[in-house]
């Protein structure tokens, strides 16, 4: 009989083994364009090999249970990702990262409650993986909920950090008696658990949608160091390996993303705001808006030889961007080199804008990120902004009263035409006139999204 | 598994993961994101240990729903994740027109 457990385990450890080395493999993969559909393969293998071999871990029970929930989890989530649009696949992302960390949350407390714990260390690591765990979990219910639109007020008061303080202290204070064994009741472990779900929700809740990128890129290294605990707790490896890695992964790549968005992680997560609609200020903007026709723009762009495309969420949300791509394909088909520049907050969150591109079509080649694509504008014919604003507006580089100033932004003003599509007269995202719009180079094509690429469309093909 | 060894495997992990996508370009950072989102799935597998060793109505109650979350976790990451990579293509792979197919649908 022990023979037998003895290569059950065996196996099951193998598998584990394997699993880890196709998590890292498909990460690895995932980091580059050319290779990323493998890598989301190669890891799925990871896992079904793992879900498959933890079915005869030794001394198992409850199988039905077991698979009920795997059915109806999987069932659940597959048809949410299957139908979510692209637009949303953000706040999708904080869906899956909050149920991943209340997961390891609940494994902490199944341990937890039982009481059995036999080391001082494992159940330390239990209370510390909790903690983590149940503040990613609520935490990213409520990053879900604001870019969802549920929650649309960012609850904000004086000594806001000396409460989020105090709850933590009382977490890490029942965490300690719970750990220690000294007392340790079932009430405490509520308690502790209570009180890391309440932290989470009051450390998010004062976050700003815009700033909510970088906070779910953090929950999710969260959820990976809560799972990697765990994993300690269960002696089980593959957990510790791939929490890890996504631990640190996810680490480095929020700093990369509050880079990106030119935020430090501190700002984002202690100053409360990341908020639209703050006060406009800056040096006004003289000049008028010079308005063009579809017909004329058209011909500017079919003539051209090089255009660049400058598109923002405005875009993604006029659902423009098959448009956009029918004209791209067009205007290459006459021989003009077209090019997008992509900045890294176009999207909800960085790269995504790359994403609802890609969905229409556009090949990764075509698409330039800032720092390759500012130089250059100053060999373009056309820039064509659209459903872009505080992104090109140059008063970010030379105006220091503006709120934007010291962003970077795509230098579209240095090309020799700029056609801006624009629903209507009016200030952008954040308030701020956009000197852009005002330039002698610089001509709005007012109109829809979608209806103006369409009539822009109509004119390249009637040249 | 001993202390140390965990220990071990948890620093080298750590430098792993920070490796690997280290110099990962702007563009891929929402799929990784999502990837990485996926890859912590493995939860799934010490939630399914957790409930599979539960013994009181408790135990099994908050067993049920780690195994229900980890399992939506690990699904719902590799749905968005995947959807997202089929469409990274480049200039090569679209041959003629045909880069309108398939998410292309899901716009309209």
């Amino acid at each position: 009989m022990s023979d037998l457990h003895f290569s059950a385990d065996a196996l099951i450890q193998a598998s584990y083994l394997v699993t880890a080395f196709l998590f890292i493999m498909g990460l690895k993969r995932m980091s580059s364009p050319v290779t990323a559909r493998s890598g989301i393969l190669w890891a799925g293998a990871g896992m079904l090999v793992a879900t498959l071999a933890t079915f005869f871990y030794p001394g198992m029970t409850n199988f039905p249970l077991i698979i009920i929930a795997v059915v109806i989890g999987s069932a659940v989530a597959w048809i949410s990702g299957r139908r979510v649009a692209m637009t949303n696949i953000p706040q999708m992302i904080a869906l899956y990262n909050g149920m991943g960390g209340g997961a390891a949350a609940a494994i902490a407390a199944v341990e937890l409650y039982r009481g059995e714990q036999q080391t001082t260390a494992g159940a330390t690591l239990a209370v510390v993986g909790g903690i983590i765990g149940a503040v990613s979990f609520s935490g990213s219910l409520i990053a879900f909920g604001k870019l969802q639109g549920l929650i649309r007020k960012s609850l904000r008061f004086g000594g806001q950090q000396l409460l989020n303080l105090l709850i933590l202290a009382a977490a890490l204070v029942l965490g300690a008696m719970v750990a220690s064994g000294y007392n340790a009741t079932a009430g405490m472990v509520t308690g502790l658990f209570a009180a890391a779900l309440v932290l989470g929700l009051s450390m998010t809740l004062p976050i700003g949608g815009a700033d909510m990128p970088v906070v779910i890129s953090l929950y999710n290294a969260l959820t990976g160091l809560a799972v990697a605990f765990e994993g300690f707790v269960l002696g089980n490896a593959a957990m510790i390996i791939a929490g890890t890695v996504v631990g640190s992964a996810g680490t480095l790549l929020t700093q990369l993303m509050a880079k990106a968005m030119n935020r430090s992680l501190g700002n984002v997560l202690f100053s409360g705001f990341g908020d639209t609609g703050a006060a406009a200020a800056g040096t006004e903007v003289t000049g008028s808006l010079k308005p063009i026709e579809a017909a004329d723009a058209g011909v500017m762009m079919a003539f051209a030889q090089k255009v660049i495309i400058v598109p923002g969420y405005g875009m993604a949300v006029a659902q423009a961007q098959h448009k956009v791509w029918e004209l791209t394909q067009l205007l290459i088909d006459r021989g003009v080199t077209v090019r997008f520049a992509i900045h890294p907050v176009a999207g909800r969150m960085p790269g995504h804008m790359n994403v609802l591109l890609a969905e229409a079509g556009v090949p990764y080649d075509l698409i330039a990120d800032l720092d390759e694509i500012n130089a250059e504008f100053e060999t373009a014919d056309v820039a064509l902004v659209i459903g872009a604003n505080d992104v090109v507006n140059p008063v970010a580089r030379n105006d220091k009263s503006s709120p934007i100033y010291g962003m970077p932004i795509l230098n579209a003003d240095k090309a020799k035409n700029v056609i801006v599509i624009k629903r209507g007269q009016g200030a952008g995202f954040s308030g701020i006139e956009n000197a852009l719009f005002y330039l002698d180079n610089t001509r709005m094509l007012y109109g829809d999204g979608q209806a103006a690429v369409a009539s822009l469309i109509a004119a390249v093909k009637s040249v | 598994m001993t202390g140390i060894v965990a220990l071990y495997i948890f620093m080298l992990a750590a430098f792993t993961g920070y490796e690997v996508i280290a110099r990962v370009p702007v563009i891929l950072h929402t799929p990784l994101m999502s990837g990485s989102n996926f890859v912590h799935g493995i939860v799934l597998v010490g939630a399914m240990v957790a409930l599979g060793s539960a013994t009181t109505p408790l135990e099994k109650t908050i067993g049920f729903i780690g195994v229900l979350l980890a399992a939506g976790n690990a699904v719902g990451g590799y749905a968005v994740t995947e959807r997202m990579l089929e469409m990274f293509k480049s200039s090569g792979a679209r041959g003629g027109k045909d880069g309108k197919g398939g998410g292309a649908k899901a716009g309209h």
